[in-house]
């Protein structure tokens, strides 16, 4: 009879230390888990709850733990059981849980499998998951938008250089050769040989994308308007960030008046009062004027309101629109509403339906609930795929 | 360096259980660190086959672990040599107390007759052969690829309970049946007077021109649906057998801990709390420090409460094992631990005096959430304590038939279970099973209203 140390110095029982069963079944069942949610990841991701941190270029799902399921009975309605402590016959050890509203009387969810967790996934994972799914098209870019930029590639070689650069192929050839030429040199590698990499700079094309978030924060746009508009955005954005390698955003609110915001105070964004959508409008042309050429960009825009504006700003904001829609790739109209009724019947679609009508291309979407976020992503890649190439 | 003081008393303990006649195969102790013990709560052995529901376990006890909810003691094997292991975090009291426990165990496993037949059916050294059954199901991860083996994993692995302990571990197939064969045996004795009920017809021999029939498949309904799918299934290649041999291989091994949990758990709190009481080598202080840990052990409920909705094997165990010994002696008390098993055991020796005693009571849970203490008389009691424990835990599923086309035919007795099987789950257990069939799976059970359904894999619905 023994007692062993498992930290003993000789190392046999150590293997534990090393390696976690228990960590690489709880990875398994984690990998099973996304492969789960990947199925249903339109769904899951429409939840505007996944947007809580796009700095990261994560979002966070709650899922459930999987159940790996046994025969068992089914619920009865009465169980039984033991119990021990201070208990007489006909006391209640716990009364009767009032049934919550919305809540259905589905039994069951008990135990292991109706515990929640939050799975964190890579935005960029989800994208692609995303196109796979929804068979998005790519976005066109503008003909002749290609940007001319600087980068340093390498080429060539030197006998002198940095020792990061050293090409040790080459180098090892030019040993090689200077051994088989002098047999009796025993030195393996010489001064002479070194060869180093040299870098050059070379102007390259790039694709650049300026896109404009125009939201109506009027007193009428309420939570659940602003909480669609943000999924719709956000969706947006990140699939035109999926395209292009450099993109620049223009954030803009609005009520009678127009403010640019910082992406991050974008959405926290509260006004008072009317709607003229003119303002907004105006303020995305002031800064596209200010910091973007259209020759080399590629402009979106996107404009989310709950289509209430008022009739007398009509005419300055059809015209204000046709003129910013000229330097925009493509216009989306996302309407964010309570109703299911009169979709794109609204002063505002009236405006956006004048711009389809000049042959400029645009589409709008209708937003009332959060399962209309995917459909409306999906028509707003698939318009500007089908969109004759802008002249 | 485990502590000197523990080194010091281990062969002091042991030797004192002899004298007071504990009689085991020898233990190897072992000191480990608190997540190797985790790992060996949740699946069961030190090294045991990966699978993803194991990765649940572990984080939830991981979790239960870190709320502070639940400390690991010990763990022993059973085997020759058993193998034990101590935590390296716990205090040398706490170590000292799990050391006598572990003898308790050791006692146990040595000389209770379930244990004994499971042993001697699976063999010494369970520690080592689920080890190399984890190397060899890695390895076919290697050839197969992890997803095939997983598949195969979640049948086998579902379907843990559904052995039948009363056949041995190496089992023969079935026999043809002897009407196609020899002459039958003239029936001998109580054969010959009871082989057929007063008015009867007498079976009508096989004429000599029947046509043989095919042998029903099986000839009885078959619980051991681990080795009936091993041995039948049509298509099934030989390291998806061996696993599901694995499987059960371990089942038997688990299902003796699983029968005898009071027992065994209360047998070895008396032993601690009798072999430290005796232990006169042991500081006082010491002593009183090992009866702290002795009393949140074998305590009834958590925490503050006055009350449980479950009633704890260790303190149960305990209580009957002391007012047996103190009733009958040590030595009635060791034939009983030899004899029975959890299901004797309570309903034999746990009577109305010491039921009223513990305060133990059965009640009844509502889907409302109402939970009520129901009056109950002592069989009652008795059925409460042990319901969760019938049938290694699981519905009564038995092989009906195997049809000639392959088709497999499972059925539930849900008159002696008293309801029908959870439809949802049991349709999951089915594609389990389809994976690994690979020919048309059927299961009949009853719906709430007592009439017969029968269950295919989710996908076959129509």
């Amino acid at each position: 009879m023994s007692l062993h140390n498992g930290e003993s110095g000789d190392g046999a029982n150590r293997w534990y230390d090393l390696f976690s069963r228990g960590t690489r079944d709880w990875l398994r069942h984690n990998e099973k888990v996304r492969e789960a949610v990947r199925e249903q990841l339109p769904d899951l991701v429409a939840g505007s709850d996944v947007l809580s941190r796009p700095e990261n270029r994560t979002v966070k799902v709650p899922v459930r733990f999987m159940e790996h399921y046994h025969f068992t009975l089914r619920q009865p309605s009465e169980q039984t059981g033991a119990g021990q402590g201070a208990g007489k016959p006909g006391d209640v050890l716990r009364p009767a849980q009032p049934v919550r509203p919305g809540q259905g009387q589905q039994g069951g969810g008990e135990g292991e499998g109706g515990i929640t967790f939050v799975l964190e996934f890579q935005i960029d994972d989800i994208l692609d998951w995303l196109w796979e799914e929804l068979k998005l098209p790519n976005l066109q870019p503008k003909e002749g938008s290609a940007v001319e930029e600087d980068t340093l590639i390498r080429e060539g070689w030197d006998k002198r250089g940095a020792r990061s650069r050293l090409d040790r192929r080459r180098t090892m050839r030019e040993s090689i050769k200077r051994r088989t030429a002098q047999p009796t040199s025993n030195v393996p590698i010489s001064n002479e040989d070194l060869r180093f990499r040299q870098l050059a700079r070379r102007r390259r094309p790039t694709t650049n994308a300026a896109v404009f978030f125009v939201l109506d924060v009027s007193s009428s746009m309420d939570d659940h308007c602003r909480k669609l508009a943000k999924s719709f955005f956000f969706w947006a954005l990140q699939g035109i960030r999926r395209q292009f390698s450099s993109i620049e955003t223009v954030f803009i609110a609005h009520t009678v008046e127009a403010w640019e915001f910082a992406e991050e105070e974008f959405f926290q964004v509260h006004g008072q009062g009317g709607t003229k959508s003119s303002t907004g409008l105006a303020k995305a042309q002031e800064v596209l004027d200010e910091r973007f050429d259209p020759a080399t960009y590629n402009c979106y825009l996107f404009y989310a309101t709950d289509g209430h504006n008022f009739s007398e700003d009509r005419s300055r904001a059809t015209d204000q629109l046709l003129e910013l829609a000229q330097a925009m790739n493509f216009c989306g109209y996302a309407e964010v509403s309570h109703q299911n009724h009169r979709r794109l019947d609204t002063e505002v679609a009236g405006i956006w339906r004048a711009l389809d009508e000049a042959g400029i291309p645009c589409g709008s979407y209708s937003l009332t609930r959060e399962a209309d976020i995917w459909p409306a992503i999906k028509a707003f890649f698939t318009d500007q795929a089908g969109e004759p190439e802008e002249a | 360096m485990p502590d000197k003081r523990l080194q010091d008393f281990i062969p002091q303990i042991e030797s004192l259980a002899r004298e007071l006649g504990l009689h085991h195969f020898p233990v190897d102790f072992e000191v480990v660190p608190p997540s190797f013990m985790m790992e060996v709560a949740v699946y069961g052995l030190p090294v045991r086959m990966p699978h993803w529901s194991f990765g649940v376990r572990w984080i939830y006890q991981m979790v239960q672990h870190k709320m502070g909810n639940s400390k690991i003691f010990e763990v022993v094997f059973p085997g020759n040599p058993n193998r034990a292991y101590l935590v390296n975090t716990n205090s040398v009291e706490e170590n000292t107390l799990v050391v006598a426990h572990v003898l308790g165990h050791a006692d146990f496993s040595h000389n209770n007759q379930t244990f004994v037949r499971s042993q001697n059916q699976v063999g010494y050294h369970i520690v080592e052969q689920a080890a190399a059954h984890a190397h060899r199901i890695e390895e076919v991860m290697e050839t197969e690829g992890a997803r095939r083996v997983e598949e195969v994993l979640d049948a086998a692995l579902a379907l843990e309970p559904h052995i039948d302990t009363g056949q041995p571990l190496e089992r023969p197939a079935y026999r043809p049946s002897p009407r196609a064969g020899a002459p039958e045996k003239q029936p001998e004795g109580f054969h010959q007077r009871f082989a057929h009920l007063p008015g009867e017809e007498p079976e009508q021999p096989a004429g000599r021109r029947a046509p043989r029939q095919a042998m029903h498949i099986p000839p009885h309904p078959e619980r051991d649906l681990l080795w009936f799918i091993a041995h039948y299934a049509p298509e099934m290649e030989d390291w998806e057998r061996d696993i599901f041999l694995a499987v059960r291989k371990e089942a038997y091994y688990f299902q003796p801990v699983f029968n005898c949990q009071i027992m065994n758990e209360g047998w070895a709190s008396y032993w601690h709390s009798r072999l430290l009481r005796e232990a006169d080598f042991l500081p006082s202080q010491m002593y009183v420090d090992c009866m702290k840990t002795h009393s949140d052990v074998v305590r009834p409920y958590a925490g503050e409460q006055q009350v449980a909705l479950k009633v704890n094997p260790y303190h149960l165990g305990y209580r009957m094992w002391e007012k047996l010994t103190e009733d009958k002696g040590t030595e009635a008390a060791r034939d009983i631990m030899a004899e029975e098993d959890d299901f004797g055991f309570v309903r034999n020796y746990l009577d109305r005096s010491l039921a009223e005693e513990l305060g133990l009571f059965v009640y009844s849970a509502k889907q409302n959430g109402e939970i009520r203490v129901t009056e109950s008389n002592l069989h009652e009691l008795h059925e409460a304590i042990l319901a969760p424990k019938y049938n290694f835990g699981a519905p009564r599923v038995y092989v009906d038939e195997l049809q000639a086309d392959g088709t497999l035919n499972l059925r539930h007795q849900a008159e002696g279970d008293g309801r029908g099987l959870d439809v949802d789950r049991a349709r999951h257990v089915l594609e389990y099973i389809d994976r690994v069939w690979r020919r048309p799976v059927k299961l009949y059970t009853h719906d709430e209203r007592g009439r017969e359904i029968c269950l295919k894999p989710g996908w076959d619905d129509d």
